[in-house]
């Protein structure tokens, strides 16, 4: 008897609970929507102005801010429209929700979640007719090790494997005769395996009859500091790198 | 009352009268109670989570290795010598299992690559939590008994400064949060005690107030005290948010109390720049850049920091003090970093007038004080003792404090109901810390704490270094504490150490363990470099490397200093690992030269970052070669073909592990590129 009444009391208990549940979230989105400041003007389309494909630490802020802009028909910033920011559990912004400035824009500092990967942010805005309209844009969030793998190419790679130069440094890769590859090529990279990079990393360009121009780093690198810089190259690629499945004997 | 106690009797009756059956109904009571202990073990979290474990291991390909590895029942990490005891591992099942990354819930990935095992130092030491607890609530949330839950990602690294005192690589966040400390001015009022019986240091002392009446005018130290933001955006002083009349007693105080330093002014001098572009083009000449910011038409800082920013210098110096510090800054600040640049007084008047130009017409402009009353001075200089200027600032007459501001030693582990939290925040430690950061004087409108103008950024980094401050890192055994390493006092002696403190070398170079890291590290540099060149780069210094911006500035130096500073230079600068006359500077045959021409262009591919022959080659990254032969001691070259690593640790150009025949021929075509090399590159 007793038993049987136990299942019972936990139904009726995980009922009141989900029940109550339901009410306080749609409490609380109700509450949230209202936080937000009434809208003066609505667009018909938003766009991300900046901040999108970032890289920053798991947990951490961005080093950017995530600026989007709304615009209208015509393709004119719109002030005062009312853009919400939301993104995967663990996210958060600041502000996450507000009016567009007087240039249409609406600026956000972001905090990615504490996993390692790829994050799709979203802002959206409400259009005259209640539509919703929405951008997104995705950020990467390392982990130890591939932040580790970051501070690496920033040292050795980047010279010449990014084609950028910044105030601070100029791009090595227009003075090459061999043109190396960005770390973001995923179509080229995505098709070479760990063992492969590690060869050309360690043995340098020659071990997989690439160019010479390419040094071997073998001696100066550990091989946890090599295994680092392979992973972050496979985190920062674009498209994104899938790992080869293990292949396991088939019954 | 007896007719109340009838149906109880009764049902007593029915149950107990009999007394067989009062021990049926007996025993069936205690089995039921003697099930309830199995029944909460069965249905305890930790079950269920690794049951969940085993159904999702199920359908993956690598199920058979996963489910060889897991084992169950409660999983416990033990080192009683740290206070570890974690059962984390209890539902976190596939921390250790590599294929586990793509999943993307807990408890179940897998853990991201970090140096360390967790069986090594368990979860709780980096994560916080209540290790032995075996229930999600009790292990992640802060609960009655146990205050520390389990600590944000975006602080992780606070973990690692509980035994790393160093810099670590892998750490930027508790690295930019410790120098931050150091910089800001924080550990001057807050004092934050070492486990090995050290304090931390400030590495800026702020500047000297006792002679500021020389420097600077009243008005401006008002403007300065109201926002010094104001003045400079980069401005490390903090906004103490006083009133006006607090800061005209101040500025009356500091004006009164300060006294003149002989000859720290100097009168006009008569040439004045007929060019108004020498200015402009003496500051570039010299560097300035390096070290001081100026903010450009679009509102950013151009410029380094290690001194002051010069947005404004024309509102803040007084004219004949500006001429002097130009002249000679070691007469007003005998440890200032900054250079005694040895300018002729035609450049003097000429970067004067180039400073001075540099002010802004409105920043003064509401600034009007009435001549100081003993009253104010006095209530300014007691002002100055309550608000504890003198922890960072020398002031004639008023020593630095003891015990201002609350020891931050142990703040990591602060309890919570220590603490006064603000309406609407979360009650954790973080938040606070973070709160009291952003905004201290919300807490408490009496606080003496001043407002930082902090970046979010900037206000993690400093959680992060405060919570590595707790009870644990104080009490870590000594095998597994990593200490900072020792800081370097090194002073060169003799003649040539004062000609390079008075040059302020240290300032950018590292030498023996001491300086900055804006230029190289010259603890060798006598087994580098060969002596005529070294004269050569003194009276007429280039850059080796085309990509990079900071150069090094001519210091008009006279022949006399120049031989000096090269003898020192060439004697006590050399490396103990081989002589630098050990391989000739010429004569090499011509076979050879060839022979490593052809490793360089061919074998090694050093043209991709190196230049020898400026017309064809365009690597930017290392120095250029063009006139190697003349600069360096071939015995140099050899050995950093060999090890480029060994010379100089964390540079980046990679051992290539050459044997000693190659690295002889690539010296002798090295060694066979001669003339100024430098001249070329400085275009």
């Amino acid at each position: 008897m007793m038993t049987k009444r136990i299942p019972l009391a936990v139904i009726v208990l995980c009922l009141v609970v989900c029940a109550l549940m339901l009410a306080a979230s749609g409490c609380a989105r109700q509450s949230a929507s209202a936080a937000g400041p009434a809208p003066t003007a609505y667009g018909s389309a938003i766009v991300e102005s900046s901040g999108g494909k970032q890289i920053g630490a798991a947990g951490s802020a961005l080093p950017q801010p995530l600026v989007v802009q709304v615009n209208d028909d015509q393709g004119n910033a719109v002030t005062g429209a009312a853009v919400t920011f939301s993104g995967p559990s663990g996210v958060s912004f600041d502000p996450p929700t507000g009016l567009t400035d007087s240039s249409g824009q609406l600026s956000a500092s972001v905090s990615l979640g504490g996993m390692a990967g790829r994050y799709q942010l979203v802002a959206s805005t409400m259009t005259k007719a209640q539509k919703r309209v929405e951008i997104k844009s995705e950020e990467i969030a390392l982990d130890y090790q591939r932040r580790l793998g970051q501070l690496l190419d920033d040292k050795y790679c980047s010279r010449c494997h990014n084609p950028e130069s910044t105030s601070e440094r100029v791009s090595n890769f227009d003075n090459l005769e061999v043109k190396p590859h960005a770390f973001t090529e995923g179509d080229t990279l995505n098709k070479m395996s760990d063992a492969d990079l590690l060869a050309i990393i360690s043995h340098g360009g020659p071990a997989l009859n690439k160019s010479p121009l390419m040094p071997p780093y073998g001696y100066t690198l550990s091989k946890t500091e090599m295994q680092a810089l392979i992973a972050y190259i496979r985190m920062i690629s674009d498209p994104p790198y899938q790992a080869p499945g293990m292949v396991y004997a088939q019954k | 009352m007896q007719s109340s106690n009838q149906p109880w009797s009764s049902l007593w009756k029915t149950l107990f009268g009999d007394p067989l059956r009062a021990f049926g109904i007996v025993s069936a009571i205690l089995l039921v109670l003697l099930a309830i202990a199995p029944a909460k073990n069965h249905f305890s979290e930790w079950r269920h989570y690794q049951k969940g474990y085993l159904r999702m291991v199920r359908s993956r390909g690598e199920a058979v290795t996963l489910q060889r590895h897991f084992q169950p029942g409660i999983q416990q990490i033990w080192h009683p010598d740290i206070g570890v005891t974690d059962r984390c591992t209890s539902c976190h099942v596939g921390l250790k299992e590599a294929s586990l990354t793509d999943v993307k819930f807990q408890p179940y990935r897998k853990h991201p690559v970090i140096p360390h095992t967790t069986e090594q130092y368990g979860c709780v030491m980096c994560h916080r939590g209540q290790g032995a607890a075996t229930t999600v609530e009790e292990a992640h949330s802060s609960t009655l008994a146990w205050e520390q839950p389990i600590l944000p990602a975006r602080y992780i690294e606070s973990g690692c400064g509980q035994c790393h005192r160093a810099n670590l690589e892998g750490t930027p966040q508790l690295n930019q949060g410790r120098a931050l400390l150091a910089r800001y001015g924080c550990v001057q009022c807050h004092s934050i005690k070492l486990p090995d019986a050290g304090v931390m240091q400030a590495t800026q002392d702020a500047p000297s107030l006792s002679h500021i009446a020389d420097k600077t005018t009243r008005e401006w130290i008002f403007a300065w005290l109201k926002d010094p933001q104001s003045y400079a955006a980069s401005a490390t002083m903090p906004n103490f948010k006083l009133k006006d009349d607090d800061i005209r007693d101040i500025s009356a105080f500091l004006i009164a109390n300060s006294n003149p330093v002989a000859g720290d002014t100097l009168p006009p001098i008569s040439q004045k720049a007929a060019d108004s572009t020498a200015g402009a083009s003496l500051y570039g000449e010299s560097f300035c850049a390096s070290c001081h910011a100026v903010q450009n038409a679009a509102g950013n800082l151009v410029g380094g920091n290690v001194g002051p920013e010069l947005t404004r210098i024309g509102n803040k110096t007084k004219p004949e003090w500006l001429r002097a510090w130009i002249h000679n800054p070691r007469v007003y600040d005998p440890g200032t970093q900054m250079p005694h640049y040895r300018f002729s007084d035609q450049q003097v008047a000429t970067m004067e007038g180039f400073l001075l130009a540099k002010s802004d017409s409105d920043f003064l402009a509401n600034v009007h004080l009435d001549p100081a009353t003993p009253e104010q001075i006095a209530h300014g200089k007691s002002l100055v003792m309550e608000y504890g200027c003198s922890s960072c600032h020398e002031i004639t007459g008023i020593k630095k404090p003891e015990n201002f501001a609350p020891e931050l030693t142990r703040i990591g582990s602060k309890s919570i109901s220590q603490l006064i939290f603000l309406p609407g925040m979360s009650h954790t430690l973080p938040d606070y810390i973070a709160g009291k950061i952003r905004q201290p004087r919300a807490f408490s409108p009496g606080l003496k704490m001043p407002q930082y103008s902090f970046t979010l950024t900037q206000i993690d980094a400093l959680t992060t270094a405060l919570l590595a401050q707790n009870d644990r890192a104080q009490s870590m055994p000594p095998s597994l504490s990593v200490p900072a390493p020792q800081t370097s006092h090194y002073r060169p002696a003799g003649k040539a150490g004062q000609i390079m403190s008075d040059l302020a070398c240290f300032s950018c170079h590292a030498i023996n363990g001491r300086g900055g890291d804006m230029a190289p590290d010259l603890t060798w540099e006598g087994s580098s470099v060969q002596r005529k060149w070294l004269e050569d780069f003194f009276r007429n210094p280039g850059t080796l490397r085309p990509a990079l911006i900071r150069r090094m500035p001519k210091f008009n130096l006279s022949n006399e200093e120049i031989s000096t500073l090269s003898d020192y230079i060439m004697t006590v600068y050399q490396t103990p690992e081989f002589d630098r006359e050990s391989l000739p500077e010429s004569g090499y045959s011509a076979t050879q030269v060839e022979e490593g021409k052809q490793l360089f262009y061919s074998k090694y591919g050093c043209q991709s970052c190196h230049i020898v022959d400026a017309k064809s080659d365009k690597g930017y990254i290392g120095p250029t070669l063009t006139g190697v032969g003349s600069r360096l001691t071939a015995a140099w070259v050899y050995h950093w073909l060999k090890n480029p690593q060994a010379l100089r640790p964390g540079t980046v150009e990679p051992n290539r592990n050459m044997s000693d025949d190659e690295a002889k021929s690539l010296t002798a075509f090295l060694m066979a590129q001669k003339g100024s090399g430098t001249k070329e590159a400085k275009k």
